[in-house]
């Protein structure tokens, strides 16, 4: 026993002392494939804590959205709806929701700005976002211009927390009296219609008899809500997409690199280590160490630098692509979830075939004659 | 100490701190539910349907209840021009109506 652990440490040391030689190659190969690791874990994070929170927080979305459609364009639906929406069997509540955007032409950033029957009138709530563009605080007084270009003083009666940007980065809450007031609202409309129902599973007949009754409306399910936040994070989603191809492009070329042939020097380095007097076995466990070092650093390291990029520092490479033109960004402060399974695929799909395409060339290389490796 | 011993004894510390990861996770996880259940009753009044992950385009902020073609409505040819409509897609069910 002891006799192999000997022989695997005397051959692994041999292999640092030959990568150490070669080491300019060797550490930039070390960096590209920690990068490729890095880009494809944190990705994984990132996708995966998302997904989490998508879930928790769209739990409490409401059963269906009923919107209005006009000339093929959402319009007001008349809250009139909400009572003959409530009389069909199966409907628990159906509450009118008035929401809109709000273009803040001071810095540019759009606001999501929601009616809540629980605000004071001239009092919001707003999201750390808003806070942190206009600088604003709790008691301070928020400007805004209403639709008639009358200036609007509200005061700031709590700050969302950071922790809740998911939701309400942009967020502005205001009472039903203020929107009216400031989009210039009129009155007997909603911007759509939460509908709640007593069992799931008549969902779709209770959207059937909305759609049929009010001609012009639209119903949207809870789980059509659901399925386009799966959609944006599944693996053809736009973002998830473009980051998977460019980062195991990159690894295949590298990994194809390493199986399509060995340097010159590679090979006389087998033909002088076989003719005094190492077998092929031991080229090979050789060459195996060597593959085995460069890619499990890669992984570990990779994969625990992502999970701080994600976890610790929230992300800041994604966030700069989701933020586009965005004035109001969230920060993305996600909950940790490491998804042993996707991390045991990442394994097998990126140190197997690695150091798999390591030992190939090698194997052809070590079993031909001393002497006609080191003539190549 | 011999380099192979070092690079192993490298490798069984990275291997302690990616093992420990699923640990810290769960960890943060029952930490933030104390926190997390007031907010989300706070702000499940408001029948929110939506992440806000960007806020420059009201299809991107909002892509559950948005058209799929609510990118090219603003006027007669106009074309997708946001940055983040080409990583949020719209939604892919199949509605009834467009």
């Amino acid at each position: 026993m002891n006799r192999v652990i000997e022989r695997h440490l005397n051959i692994l040391e041999f292999t640092l002392a030959s990568l150490l030689r070669r080491k300019g190659r060797n550490f930039s190969l070390l960096a590209m494939y920690l990068l490729v690791i890095f880009m494809l874990a944190s990705l994984l994070f990132f996708v995966t804590a998302l997904k989490r929170e998508a879930a928790i927080i769209l739990s409490d979305a409401p059963d269906m959205i009923v919107q209005q459609l006009v000339a093929g364009r959402q319009d007001l639906v008349p809250v009139a709806y909400a009572g003959e929406i409530a009389r069909i069997r199966g409907v628990t509540a159906v509450t009118p929701r008035l929401w809109g955007y709000y273009y803040d032409a001071f810095n540019g950033a759009n606001y999501t700005i929601i009616a809540d029957d629980a605000a004071e009138p001239d009092r919001v709530s707003i999201g750390s976002g808003v806070a942190r563009v206009r600088n604003l605080a709790v008691g301070d007084l928020l400007p805004l211009i209403s639709y008639d270009k009358v200036p609007v003083m509200l005061e700031i009666g709590t700050v969302f927390p950071s922790a809740s940007d998911l939701i309400a980065a942009d967020l502005i809450t205001v009472s039903p009296v203020g929107f009216h007031h400031l989009f210039n609202f009129p009155a007997g409309q909603a911007t759509d219609l939460a509908v709640t129902v007593r069992n799931p599973k008549e969902l779709s007949t209770i959207a059937s008899k909305i759609a049929s009754q009010f001609p012009g409306s639209r119903p949207v399910l809870k789980s059509e809500i659901l399925r386009t936040y799966q959609s944006v994070f599944n693996w053809r989603g736009g973002m998830t997409l473009l980051l998977l191809t460019s980062a195991l492009l990159s690894f295949i070329i590298f990994a194809w690199d390493k199986a399509t042939g060995l340097s010159a020097e590679e090979r006389k380095e087998i033909g002088i280590l076989k003719s005094i007097g190492w077998e092929t076995s031991d080229v090979l466990l050789l060459k195996f160490w060597e593959g085995a070092v460069i890619s499990l650093t890669a992984f570990l390291l990779g994969t625990v630098l992502a999970y701080g990029h994600v976890f610790f520092l929230s992300a800041p490479l994604f966030a700069q692509a989701l933020k586009g033109w965005s004035v109001i960004y969230p920060r993305f402060q996600l909950l940790p979830v490491v998804d042993v399974s996707q991390l045991t695929i990442l394994f097998f799909l990126t140190v197997v075939p690695y150091t798999t395409a390591t030992i190939l060339p090698c194997w052809r290389a070590a079993t031909i004659d001393p002497d006609a490796a080191m003539r190549y | 100490m011999r380099r192979s011993l070092q690079f192993l004894l490298f490798i069984a510390v990275s291997l302690a701190v990616f093992l420990s990861l699923p640990l810290h996770a769960r960890h943060q996880q029952r930490l933030a539910e104390a926190v997390v259940k007031p907010q989300a009753a706070q702000l499940r009044s408001l029948h929110v349907t939506d992440l806000c992950l960007a806020t420059e385009a009201r299809y991107t902020r909002h892509p559950a209840v948005a058209d799929r073609h609510a990118a090219f409505q603003d006027h007669p040819l106009a074309l997708e021009h946001f940055p983040s409509g080409s990583l949020i897609l719209p939604t892919t069910s199949a509605r009834t109506k467009p």
